[in-house]
């Protein structure tokens, strides 16, 4: 493993020399270090790049880290991983991505993750994204999400990219059984000429069963930002989608939210609030002692905490 | 000491809302500014704080001219100001706002001093955000807690009973007393409540943009009382009849 690969693990994942458990690093398209637990089978795919991950049913409380570094330009990395969580296992999984170019060349990762929870199965699921490097190249990180939940099972999603990524299209989607729940929660910011387009889909098929879509952002320099999401409910169920943005510069954004209600007891709900920092807000911080440009750092950084 | 020199502040469209007010705040004291709504006391509150600018006239704080200095500045130099309507912030917890005002880290227990000051419980609140998600009342006694948190020379409090329920209120009560009791620094609060005014070292009275009375507790608050029972308009410009 080089040392770009060590440094970038160290932002995206809990890396501190080594992992605990099950683990899978994937370095510029290669393995650079894998683990398998007694609970957690780690294995390559056969018919393509990527790994099927087994966590056995009855599992608890163990972590699987998985995160992909891709440290150099020229470099378009495509994986799929398949994520098959037993019944009632109750596991975290920390899937960071790190692209890094010092060159004029393009370094991008594309990893296309599928979750299947079976009955009563909880995850929580941690991506978190980050472009370094001085090079001109473009730091592209294109996720793809998909979901599959069975009969009472729970899965959240916290993802998250920070900066230093040119453009990014994450799209994730999921299918919900009764009872399930998912829960994601986005948090992006983007400066420059940077782009981020998130694309949500969401079906609500199982009786009572939900989802809570949150996402903020922050978009400053000349940088765009998308927001898309479209949560179906197809049962009796429960929606919310929720977009917060704030504009800093030139930022700009945009947010499509679609609510698709197929049952009478489908109860959906969006809200979006997109601007600039509230004057009140850096007003009460410069009453505590901040200048105007810490009290915005603040504002910024406890935002997309 | 604060001091207060022929201070006047203008709306946009002239109209004059503090019109040459003169004041001299000694340290330590508890002040209760009080008066009818629409008064100036807020804003003269505001110009205290920096949070606007004078038109006229100057402000002398700890021996120093701040009319000039901004927000920021008087922040550092030892003023504090609790917003009437405080403002919220998604994403700020309870803990990160006291830990800015205080300047630094805070323990549970220095968390729980702080909230328990205003009624609250530092373990159900302090990773709360300060969103919509918080009641009026709850984010208001936040709001005074991280003027608490600050620890100034001059903590202003603007209307700090309102919307605040009996039981926090009569704890904010207390809490103004001890802070008096303590010497720690100088307490200048708007209100309307006869309690505060009732703890009062010294009550000013703001009308029409003017100190219409100023003094020692013991000589303005039955004059006070005695308008109210003569029924005078606030304003004092007329005699009201019913």
């Amino acid at each position: 493993m080089n040392s770009i690969t060590e440094k970038l693990l160290g932002i995206v994942s809990d890396f501190k020399g080594s992992f605990q458990g099950a683990f899978n690093i994937r370095e510029n398209g290669q393995c650079a270090g894998r683990q398998s637990s007694p609970n957690i089978h780690i294995e390559s795919k056969t018919d393509k790049p990527g790994i099927d991950i087994h966590v056995l049913p009855g599992t608890k409380g163990e972590t699987v880290y998985i995160p992909a570094c891709v440290t150099h330009g020229d470099v378009d990395d495509l994986v799929y991983n398949d994520f098959f969580i037993g019944k009632n296992a109750d596991v975290r999984i920390v899937a960071g991505c790190g692209v890094h170019t010092d060159s004029e060349e393009e370094a991008r990762h594309n990893g296309i993750h599928r979750f299947f929870l079976e009955k009563g199965a909880r995850v929580v699921y941690e991506e978190k994204h980050v472009g370094t490097g001085k090079g001109t190249g473009a730091k592209r990180i294109d996720p793809v999400t998909e979901v599959t939940l069975d009969e009472d099972s729970y899965l959240e999603m916290d993802t998250v990219q920070l900066g230093g990524v040119d453009s990014t299209m994450r799209k994730t989607s999921g299918v919900l059984g009764a009872r399930a729940k998912l829960i994601v929660r986005e948090r992006i910011m983007t400066d420059g000429e940077e782009t981020a387009k998130t694309d949500f889909k969401v079906t609500l098929k199982g009786e009572d069963s939900g989802v809570d879509l949150m996402s903020r952002s922050v978009a400053k320099g000349h940088s765009h930002q998308e927001f898309i999401s479209s949560i179906r409910g197809e049962n009796r169920c429960t929606g919310h989608s929720e977009c917060d943005a704030i504009l800093v510069d030139g930022g700009t954004v945009g947010a499509a939210p679609m609510l698709e209600a197929y049952h009478v007891d489908a109860a959906l709900i969006h809200e979006a609030a997109i601007g600039k920092i509230a004057g009140e807000q850096i007003l009460k911080l410069r009453t505590l002692g901040l200048t105007e440009e810490e009290a915005q750092e603040k504002i910024i950084a406890g935002f997309l905490k | 000491m604060l001091k207060l020199e022929h201070l006047a502040w203008e709306l946009p469209d002239g109209e004059g809302i503090i019109k040459d007010v003169d004041l001299t705040v000694q340290d330590g004291k508890l002040i209760v500014v009080t008066g009818p709504n629409g008064g100036g006391k807020t804003t003269l509150a505001k110009l205290i704080a920096g949070l606007e600018t004078p038109s006229k006239g100057r402000i002398a704080f700890d021996g120093k001219d701040i009319t000039k200095m901004d927000v920021t500045e008087r922040a550092q130099n030892g003023i504090a100001y609790a917003f009437q309507q405080p403002v919220r912030f998604k994403g700020l917890t309870v803990r990160d706002i006291l830990e800015l005002a205080a300047g630094g880290s805070l323990d549970e227990s220095e968390l729980c001093g702080l909230l328990g000051k205003v009624g609250l419980c530092a373990s159900e609140y302090m990773n709360r955000e300060l969103t919509a998600a918080l009641s009026g009342g709850e984010i208001k006694r936040i709001e005074i807690a991280t003027v608490l948190a600050r620890k100034g020379k001059l903590s202003i409090f603007d209307e700090p009973e309102a919307g605040i329920d009996l039981w926090s209120f009569s704890r904010l009560v207390e809490t103004f007393e001890d802070l008096r009791r303590q010497g720690s620094g100088t307490l200048l609060v708007i209100s309307h409540q006869e309690r505060i005014l009732s703890i009062a070292d010294e009550i000013v009275v703001i009308a029409d943009g003017k100190v219409r009375a100023a003094g020692p507790r013991e000589e303005i608050l039955p004059t006070l009382l005695a308008d109210e029972k003569a029924a005078i308009c606030p304003l004092g410009r007329e005699d009201v009849s019913i």
